[in-house]
């Protein structure tokens, strides 16, 4: 294995001749999906690696390539960075897994963190966010706002992570108003913030008064605020710029605390692979300001249900539930674990609708 | 008053000299754009151009030229055939996208069974999705006179949303913990497009793509068929006259374009990337339209341009991470680079001269 | 499933705002290809004319203005394309694709410091009582400005082209340069106006995106949509009418199968989302009994020899 051989020679080169510097300097590496101007998914994890300088100051030197398809080319980007000396790579979209394991094998002494993925090695570690504990708050306030009894919901593509915040939303809704009813449209893309607007302005003209979005464009709240007495939430970042109507409260990803414990476990040589599945409670998931277009005791049910899904005291799956085809999921009292939670491609009870397969 | 004068014949000496004149323009404007941004121009223009080739690290990219740049060959090898002939086929993204899910498809049908002729049938096949989808068009121009570019371009929309529903699927790994996207053919040994010698970059696409440049450029120059193809291009009436029998040229044209974007495709989903998944398809389809054009439709033209775009895709990356440019800004430096050639393709086909007074 | 939710006069209503950045940019690069040059540049127009509307109404707070620069903004980006194929002669079709790739690099590093700023909105138009007519106000007098700016090009280039002396010149300048060269006209001068007009159209409607539709700018958010408008000016068999038809076809069927799904019919999402594609081919093939045929000089390079 020439390559293998020639790579690990450069590598260990550069451990030694980087040694030195290495010691007091620790090199972070970002590998971006989208633009870091895209607004949401990758704006967010940029501001991460923002917050990581700003912390650690002159001790850590961050890079990142913005934009990078999955599969080979992100591969080359991860090598050209493990070549360069990084210490510490982030692999921040889904598609990355494969790529980060391959490189992980060739530079065992480099640690990669892979976002939203399930595969670990020595050096390889994931985390992912659960978002669904938000969605559980929307699908509270969400439940309580809605007159019409109506909410739209906007997917991208129905993988686990949109599933899953449908499911959580709409357990929540239905708790508190069990007449609702969801009426879910797929984008079928990531990235089109035209087809955002028409899928909102469609859910709108159907009769939904609520709108809760898997997409990260503001497309949504503009068609809203159009349409008056419409409510939607934020996605990925605050919309803040929306508030307080229809902007009642958003999701907020939040890495920064997460990277910056990461790079201090590498600069303080304490690394080791972790699985991480953080919520509201460690901060991951913030839910955004709660805005007063949301009735005082609304906005108090919905802070209470915050701080137990925070503390751990309730969980946003909890039994009794049933799936979509009335068979038994989980027991009274019972809360899903997470393996079910993170391949779910099922519909809970109530849900109407198939998922696309 | 400065005017333009045909040359009786494309200067030789300007058709080599024009690309480094380009190359070296656009280092000049590109670095403008650089110290623009804050960044030193030098440095950025020699990340992005010596670090690939001749840098520390020359070991690991060179070969990555080679992955970079075989589909974008491949795929304009062929689609240089139908533009010579005058058949628009815009469409090979989506032509790239079916022949790999048709190569992984057949491949993944056969899992786990261990076989030597498990990747032969899916070459095959992967050939065969790209030659199927190039055959709508073609067929619906044929029998009804179709417009080919709608019909190609709206066939990649189409095929994208195929992508996502195998993705989601049919295709989607069983043992994938619910997450979308296909097994990795990269562990799946019968069916995996490895590198042929480990380290060099060099796996079967590379090998087609070579194959392409050589068969193409033996067509065009010695074969009957190549006459045709550009006899239809340059002299539609002449052609008529000769006995070129249109429908028969486009049914071929876009076939050929075809099957060369799905083998792309296929060698891709085995190789480097591994398996199908929503955001399989990177641009290839695209990119390699400007690379036929890039290379004058010349079967070694587009092997040296391909060759050329792989170069400013590893080089803007690395001078991203080291020197924190903007994707955007590399992208806008392609722009620039691109500019450059095709202007400067002036000077090998007329001469510039000072006007006589009687032109005026 | 409830298809008695589906309104169909706000589906109307609604497909007219979704199909109006295709109408702009397809009626822009038809008055370009009928004199005879082909632009493939229209994504990049866009997204050009998306930003600098952006950036210049949010600085402005003149949604007007915004559209202006934008219309400003996709004109000298066409001129790139200009020099290139009209005076160093260069291939139009790999000159188109290079201005893409500069238009989206280029608009991306003009937008870095608007990314989550909220642009001036425009408003409606609202004509008392006419606006309230049931059925035919919403559909025809309830929409911003542009949307019917929109249509009164449709209609202006089909009248100059079809009534005028400018009209017939741009055409005969398309079907056949040297002729029309050989009559005096200036080939050159004509095809440069119309290339700076197309720019412009595709200008205002890559705006209408970012200041109307979404509204917000982000990297490479017309999405494709220049790519479309390519499409439509064929589907059109370059003739302004069919423009608006082709436009208003794909933005409805986008419009109606979102609205499908919403309705909960049991069509699988991946065949609905293909649908605006598939059936914009089918229609074509119905069409394509009229054989009316592009600008014979369409993407050939004109070279006055003497």
């Amino acid at each position: 294995m020439k390559f293998k051989s020639l790579l690990t020679t450069a590598t260990i080169a550069l451990g030694l001749a980087t040694g030195a510097v290495a010691q007091d300097k620790t090199k972070v590496g970002f590998v971006y999906v989208g633009p870091v101007g895209d607004g949401g998914w990758t704006y967010e994890h940029n501001k991460g690696r923002l917050a990581v300088e700003e912390h650690f100051g002159d001790k850590v030197e961050t890079v990142f390539v913005e934009s990078v398809p999955e599969g080979p080319d992100a591969e080359r980007v991860m090598t050209q960075m493990a070549l360069d000396g990084a210490d510490l790579i982030f692999t921040t979209s889904f598609g990355y897994m494969d790529p980060t394991i391959n490189v992980a094998k060739k530079f065992p002494d480099v640690k990669f963190e892979h976002a939203t993925g399930y595969k670990t090695a020595d050096n390889v570690s994931v985390y992912s966010a659960r978002f669904y504990e938000g969605r559980a708050v929307q699908g509270h306030i969400a439940g309580k706002m809605t007159k019409s009894n109506t909410i739209g919901y906007i997917g991208s593509y129905p993988i686990p992570e949109v599933i899953r915040g449908i499911n959580s939303a709409y357990i929540h809704a239905k708790k508190v108003n069990p007449d609702v009813e969801f009426k879910i449209v797929w984008a079928y893309t990531w990235f089109d913030p035209a087809k955002e607007a028409d899928a909102a302005t469609v859910l709108i003209e159907q009769g939904a008064d609520v709108i809760l979005q898997h997409t990260d464009s503001t497309a949504p709240q503009a068609a809203a605020q159009e349409a008056g007495n419409v409510i939607t939430f934020g996605q990925a970042s605050d919309m803040g710029e929306y508030a307080p109507m229809p902007r009642v409260s958003s999701i907020i990803d939040n890495w920064a605390p997460y990277y910056i414990a990461r790079v201090q476990a590498v600069a303080d040589g304490t690394w080791s692979t972790a699985n991480t599945w953080d919520g509201i409670g460690p901060g991951m998931v913030e839910i955004g300001e709660i805005s007063d277009a949301v009735p005082a005791d609304v906005k108090e049910e919905a802070l209470a249900l915050k701080a137990a899904l925070a503390d751990g005291s309730y969980h946003a799956f909890t039994g009794p539930l049933k799936k979509q085809d009335g068979s038994d999921w989980l027991a009274d009292g019972e809360t899903a674990d997470d393996g079910t939670l993170a391949g779910m491609n099922f519909y809970v009870e109530g849900l109407e609708g198939e998922i696309p397969q | 008053m400065i005017v333009l004068e045909k040359r009786p014949q494309p200067s030789k000496a300007w058709s080599y000299a024009t690309p480094l004149v380009a190359v070296i323009a656009t280092m000049i404007f590109g670095g403008i754009l650089f110290a623009l941004l804050g960044k030193n121009p030098v440095e950025a223009i020699g990340t992005i151009f010596w670090e690939p080739l001749f840098g520390e690290f020359a070991f690991y990219y060179r070969p990555q030229l080679l992955v970079k740049g075989a589909p974008l060959v491949l795929i304009a090898i062929g689609l240089s055939l139908g533009f010579r002939a005058g058949i628009w086929n815009i469409g090979a993204e989506g032509q790239y996208i079916m022949g790999a899910i048709f190569g992984a498809g057949a491949g993944l049908a056969f899992y786990p069974l261990d076989a030597w002729y498990i990747f032969p049938i899916m070459v095959l096949a992967g050939a065969f999705g790209g030659w199927l989808w190039a055959m709508i068009p073609a067929f619906l121009k044929v029998r009804f006179g179709t417009n080919e570019i709608l019909v190609s371009l709206m066939l990649v929309y189409v095929a994208e949303q195929f992508l996502a529903s195998v993705s989601l699927g049919l295709l989607k790994n069983p043992e994938g913990f619910g997450f979308p996207g296909s097994r990795n053919l990269q562990s799946y040994e019968s069916a995996h497009n490895a590198e042929l010698i480990a380290g060099s970059g060099m796996h079967w696409g590379v090998v087609a793509a070579f194959i392409a440049v050589i068969f193409s450029y033996v067509l065009l120059n010695r074969h009957m068929l190549g006459f045709h193809i550009r006899l239809t291009g340059e002299a539609p009436r002449a052609a008529k006259f000769a006995g070129v029998n249109p429908a028969r040229l486009i049914l071929f044209c876009l076939g050929i374009s075809g099957a060369l974007a799905g083998l792309a495709g296929m060698f891709e989903v085995t190789g480097p990337s591994g398996q199908v998944s929503i955001d399989f398809n990177v641009g290839y389809g695209f990119t390699a339209i400007i690379v036929a054009f890039l290379g004058r439709l010349h079967p070694v033209g587009i092997l040296l341009a391909g060759g050329l775009m792989a170069l400013t895709y590893i080089g803007g990356e690395i001078a991203q991470s080291q020197l924190g440019l903007p994707a955007a800004a590399i992208q806008v430096f392609q722009g620039m680079l691109l500019f450059f050639l095709l202007a400067f393709d002036l000077l090998t086909n007329y001469r510039i001269r000072a006007a006589r007074s009687e032109v005026a | 499933m409830d298809l008695g939710e589906i309104n169909p006069v706000l589906l109307v209503a609604s497909l007219m705002v979704a199909a109006t950045p295709l109408l702009l940019a397809a009626i822009g690069e038809l008055v370009v290809e009928k004199a005879g040059v082909l632009n493939l540049g229209v994504e990049g127009m866009m997204i050009i004319g998306a930003i600098s509307g952006f950036a210049i109404s949010v600085e402005t707070g003149s949604p007007w203005l915004g559209f202006i620069a934008a219309a400003i903004g996709g004109a000298i980006l066409s001129l790139l394309f200009v020099l290139l194929t009209q005076v160093a002669l260069a291939n139009q079709v790999a000159s188109g694709l290079a201005l893409t790739l500069f238009g989206l690099g280029f608009s991306a590093l003009l937008g870095q410091s608007y990314v989550g700023v909220k642009p001036p909105s425009m408003g409606e138009i609202n004509i008392p009582f006419i606006s309230d007519i049931p059925v035919i106000g919403p559909i025809l007098f309830q929409h911003d400005p542009i949307l019917y700016l929109g249509i009164a090009l449709i209609a202006a280039v089909w009248a100059v082209l079809k009534y005028t002396r400018i009209g017939l010149i741009l055409r005969a300048v398309g079907e056949n340069h040297d002729a029309a060269h050989a009559l005096g006209y200036k080939v050159i001068k004509i095809r440069i106006m119309a290339i700076m007009f197309g720019g412009a159209c595709a200008g205002l409607g890559g705006a209408y995106i970012s200041l109307i539709r979404v509204p917000q700018w982000t990297e490479g958010m017309t999405a494709g949509v220049g790519w479309i408008a390519l499409a439509l000016v064929v589907f059109a068999s370059w003739k302004p009418w069919r423009v608006l038809l082709g436009a208003y076809l794909f933005g409805g069927i986008t419009v109606l199968q979102l609205n499908l799904q919403a309705a909960g019919v049991a069509i699988p999402v991946e065949y609905l989302a293909m649908s605006p594609y598939i059936i914009t081919i089918l229609v074509l093939v119905i069409l394509s009994a009229d054989k009316s045929s592009a600008p014979a000089s369409l993407g050939r390079i004109f070279h006055a020899s003497h």
